[in-house]
């Protein structure tokens, strides 16, 4: 008992070496992220890139940077849906954008925009609500492969048609194939939802806030974040939102318990629809 | 095996079920007195749909405080916590849930090894985890890690079982410390409770 508690302590010590050395090579900040996750992540990318120990993956990786990008595929995880909980969509469309209707312009933060859906989904709501011409969105992301594929809007037809279902649940106006064209098993996005999205590389934990913004969704990133970090993300996200700006967050996530927990109020609690107070 | 008198002192414990675990648990957690102090943290395998009610089902059959997780939050004596829907649940070391959208395991999200797996690294020989009926083969890595940090397994007798897959699984991949049936399960948490307090 005593060797497996000594044998833990040896793989943990290699845990935050890693996360360190991929700090200080290539500026990549996991030191705040939700330990348990990492971790397993971690041991899945031990055996992808047959490494005995975390030791042997720090070595790998430090030394080259295309085995680091693989690592960071692993690392980060790019699991997302349209109209994930179309309830929320639903409730942005009717609570939200009325609200949002009276300003001259708009600026949308998608912070943690993975491979993009949450962009598409956004942009295919504003359309239809007449407020994609005059709103700017910045979709950010740490992973630039993860960014790529949102900026190509190329998804399987197979998962497109449970989006379709999510998509009509949210309120959806028109025939969800008008967005896009389907060939060879994949439904290639409208270009013209993304004239107004530039896509950017932005970190949560190291980068600063880069405008006013008037809408801010984040959803499904705080979770991966430890207590310090997701404060970090919340005052960031203070600082970027206009006076009485919207804050939309994943459908386990709170500002309630944060340092900023009294900064922001729930427009629909239930949906994770905030206002900054 | 052990017998009841080389019980550990534990700190909290885990539970995962799958097919017919509804009723299993019923059993095991209905006859646990007001106050158990134990916080147990169970991932029952359910259809899918995003709002379950399963907190509210077994807060009417219960006696202890019953939550359903949200990220963060600080496990408590005396709560019964069931894992949300959608997301896997692990313990961080803190002794803090957190919650995850990887990939299924085993076509399950919450997965029952991802909680149990997490668990053993935040307590060590202080746990004691339960695995119940269940037509899959989640849990029995779980399970086999718990051992390997010296916590205590308990695996519903496959005999007995609704769905005698998963109790099977784990036991072709650890020696578990009890085999028991339900009553037997139940009985084992009092006796543990009582050595905690």
């Amino acid at each position: 008992m005593e060797r497996n508690h000594s044998l833990e302590r040896s793989s943990e010590i290699e845990l935050r070496l890693l996360i360190e050395a991929i700090y200080l090579k290539y500026s990549y900040d996991f030191r705040d992220y939700s330990g348990a996750s990492i971790k397993r992540r971690v041991n899945h990318a031990l055996s992808q890139f047959e490494c005995a120990t975390i030791s042997a993956l720090q070595e790998k990786v430090l030394h080259d940077p295309t085995a680091f990008m693989q690592l960071l595929q692993l690392l980060t995880i790019p699991v997302s849906e349209m109209f994930r909980d179309p309830s929320h969509f639903l409730a942005i469309r009717q609570e939200v954008v009325p609200l949002l209707k009276t300003y001259p312009s708009i600026k949308i933060w998608i912070a943690g925009c993975s491979t993009g859906e949450e962009v598409y989904s956004m942009a295919i709501l504003l359309r239809e609500e007449g407020l994609l011409d005059r709103t700017i969105i910045y979709a950010t992301d740490i992973n630039p492969r993860s960014l790529d594929k949102a900026k190509q809007g190329i998804f399987s037809m197979e998962n497109v048609r449970a989006y379709t279902s999510n998509y009509q649940q949210a309120g959806g106006q028109r025939s969800f194939a008008d967005y896009y064209t389907a060939a060879y098993g994949y439904a290639i996005f409208d270009k013209s939802l993304c004239e107004n999205v530039t896509f950017a590389d932005h970190s949560l934990a190291t980068d600063s806030v880069f405008s006013e913004t008037q809408l801010i969704s984040c959803r499904n990133v705080l979770i991966y974040f430890n207590k310090k970090l997701q404060d970090r993300a919340f005052g960031l996200f203070h600082e970027s939102l206009c006076h009485r700006g919207f804050l939309v967050l994943g459908s386990k996530e709170t500002p309630d318990f944060s340092a900023f927990g009294n900064q922001f109020e729930p427009l629909v609690k239930q949906e994770r629809i905030y206002r900054k107070s | 095996m052990n017998s009841a008198a080389d019980l550990p002192s534990v700190e909290a414990i885990v539970i995962g079920a799958s097919a017919g675990g509804v009723e299993a648990l019923l059993n095991i957690l209905s006859p646990l007195r007001e106050g158990f102090v134990l916080p147990i943290i169970v991932v029952l395998h359910l259809p899918d749909e995003r709002r379950s009610h399963l907190a509210e089902v077994f807060a009417r059959r219960v006696a202890m405080r019953v939550v359903e997780v949200n990220d963060k939050t600080v496990i408590e004596a005396g709560t019964l916590y069931f894992a949300t829907p959608g997301y896997h649940l692990s313990v961080e070391l803190d002794r803090s849930f957190s919650l995850s959208l990887e990939d299924r395991v085993h076509y399950s999200r919450p997965a029952i090894d991802f909680l149990f797996e997490s668990a053993a690294d935040a307590y060590g020989p202080t746990l004691a985890a339960v695995l119940l009926t269940g037509a899959n083969r989640d849990g029995a890595s779980g399970m086999a890690r718990i051992k390997d940090r010296g916590g205590l397994t308990i695996v519903q007798d496959p005999n007995e079982a609704q769905v005698a897959t998963m109790p099977l699984a784990a036991l072709a991949t650890h020696q578990p410390d009890h085999i028991l049936p339900i009553r037997g399960i139940g009985r084992l948490l009092v006796e543990l409770e009582r050595i905690a307090c």
